[in-house]
């Protein structure tokens, strides 16, 4: 019973991290909910690693691995172009842009 | 040449990562060395798979069930060329440049990411695998567009990037319900156990809603259009040309290998309605968009319409039309998006009000803006002609009147929009009014690539040859 609570949580979290990707205003929100889409596929992945007769399956934990990475690459890669965007100026001048397109780009997400 | 295929994916990915370290003149000499070696190795895979068929290489040795599979057959043959061509020329075009040196040398090792991934993701015989290199072929194209000019790059990059993820991991949700219900990744597997339950059905529903928004099918075409309107020409030419289709080669593997046919029958109509809105909305927003970019943008967004009508139409010859307008279309719009950045550049703007006369100034990136729109819009001998009409004729032949005219009213609008782009360079220039061209240099590399996609539709035997390479077991 127990993999079947993960997984549907898995797939709850997935959804309400798909409504929110679209409807959120915010830059922010929207990079937390591309998160926690992976994140409920992580936990779908999980639940589905545990098989009755043969005990653990290594494989999707091996999977759930590859995906954390590729996630936490899309992230840096979106907060990166956040702060770009946002033309935060709390950097100490090492993030490598030219500073001249930064600081005057005001709005809030696309 | 069993290690070509392996080479193909580690030269542009070891260049890249050598690139990003070096020096701004070792970089770029390391890019052109990367690209040279990939093109080879594209090269020899292709007359591997010609002379001795399809074949296939367990990375590092480990099989199948917990290994990853590379695989060299037709298809993959025939992309990798597609890749070489394209990439290897809009390469060319962006090392030749010396005014722009540093911003090269900035953008090499992005290009060199571009061209792994999408080598890796042509030759991954496993659905997982399959979603990282999407994945890595989109973090790539996403650092290209926000390398991109204007303060608009990085707001293009985000909105390019927030609308990818849920593409790639709506394929993943897929992926692990599959994996759940059999146990399997790879396709061979999966096509024998994949059947019409409800998990199976809901997994192959997922993946493919993922991909058609990874790929920016209509309705969901809008978020690719800005980022290739923000990007450089080179990133344009990458994206549109290339990363673009990608998506849809995910799903053409998976609509051949693993998918069943209860399932290929009920999803089909769909997407064929779909291609069918692609076609007509993209290239009537073609027609009246003020910029030269945003014109080849919505010419993209209609192409994806004519890739996509396959699976509305299912047969073998439409399978070889859609990825013939997979190759036209990768050399056309990568050559336009190419010739507009050197209009775009002598001019300083890219408006289409503003081209009026300057035919004659700027001769080669209009001769490539021609010939690259005969094939958009399939005027024969183009290799955009064989495609559609390898398409147009499966629609007929399936009784599928309805999208067959809807393909052919889509090559009217091209030449609709093509020859108003045309019909204003080439009108007289009104007198007294000064032309402010800074320089009229570049748009060889367009030129070659509008030749690439003209040449193709002059020998399709060749190419078709390599396709049907891969069916034979």
């Amino acid at each position: 019973m127990t993999p079947l609570l993960y997984a549907s949580s898995g797939v709850a979290v997935f959804a309400i991290a798909l409504y929110r990707i679209f409807t959120a205003g915010d830059v922010l929100r929207k990079i937390i909910a591309a998160n926690l889409l992976g994140g409920g596929v992580f936990l779908i992945l999980v639940a589905i690693a545990r098989r009755p007769a043969a005990g653990i399956d290594p494989v999707p934990h091996a999977l759930v691995l590859t995906g954390i990475v590729v996630s936490v690459s899309a992230t840096a890669c979106a907060l990166a172009l956040a702060r770009r965007l946002e033309g935060t100026t709390l950097d100490d001048g090492d993030d490598g842009d030219d500073g001249s397109d930064d600081t005057e780009v005001a709005g809030r997400g696309p | 040449m069993t290690g070509a295929i392996g080479w193909a994916i580690l030269i542009p990915l070891g260049g890249a990562l050598l690139a990003a370290a070096a020096g701004e003149r070792a970089s770029r000499w390391i890019a052109a060395l990367a690209a040279a070696a990939t093109t080879c190795a594209a090269i020899g895979v292709a007359a591997s798979v010609a002379r001795h068929g399809p074949s296939r290489h367990p990375a590092g040795g480990w099989l199948a069930p917990l290994g990853i599979e590379l695989r060299a057959d037709g298809l993959a043959a025939t992309m990798l060329l597609t890749i070489a061509a394209v990439a290897g020329l809009v390469a060319a075009h962006a090392l030749a440049d010396r005014s722009r040196a540093a911003a090269c040398a900035r953008s090499c090792p992005l290009w060199l990411f571009t061209w792994a991934a999408l080598d890796a993701l042509v030759v991954s015989g496993d659905i997982f695998n399959l979603y990282v290199t999407l994945e890595l072929a989109t973090l790539a194209a996403v650092g290209l567009v926000a390398d991109g000019e204007g303060p608009d790059a990085p707001r293009a990059a985000l909105r390019y990037l927030l609308f990818a993820l849920p593409g790639s991991l709506l394929y993943l949700l897929g992926v692990a319900l599959i994996y759940g219900e059999h146990g399997a990744l790879d396709p061979a597997t999966l096509g024998a156990h994949v059947g019409a339950s409800a998990p199976d059905t809901a997994a192959m529903a997922l993946m493919t809603a993922g991909l058609c928004l990874k790929a920016a099918l209509f309705p969901l075409h809008a978020w690719p259009v800005l980022a290739y309107t923000r990007a450089s020409p080179v990133a344009g030419a990458l994206l549109a040309g290339l990363v673009g289709k990608a998506a849809f080669l995910v799903l053409v593997r998976l609509w051949l290998e693993v998918y069943p046919a209860t399932f290929t029958s009920a999803a089909g109509p769909v997407l064929g309605t779909l291609a069918a809105g692609a076609i007509l909305w993209g290239s009537l927003h073609a027609l009246w968009q003020p910029r030269l970019r945003a014109v080849i943008a919505y010419s993209s967004v209609a192409h994806t319409g004519y890739l996509f009508m396959w699976f509305a139409l299912g047969t073998r010859d439409a399978l070889a039309g859609a990825l013939f307008v997979v190759m036209s279309h990768a050399a056309a719009s990568a050559s336009m998006f190419l010739a507009t950045g050197a209009i775009a550049r002598a001019l300083g703007h890219d408006r289409v009000e503003g081209l009026t006369g300057l035919a004659h100034r700027l001769p080669i990136p209009f001769f490539a803006l021609a010939l690259a729109g005969t094939s958009a819009m399939a005027m024969p001998p183009s290799s955009g002609f064989v495609g559609k009409w390898l398409l147009v004729r499966a629609a007929f032949e399936t009784g599928h009147r309805l999208w067959a005219a809807v393909m052919l009213i889509g090559g009217l609008l091209a030449a609709a929009y093509v020859f108003r782009l045309l019909r204003r360079a080439f009108l007289p220039r009104p007198a007294g009014e000064p032309i402010a061209i800074t320089r009229s240099s570049g748009g060889h590399a367009a030129l070659a690539l509008a030749l690439v996609a003209i040449a193709l539709g002059l020998a399709p035997g060749l190419a078709l040859d390599l396709l049907r390479g891969g069916s034979a077991p």
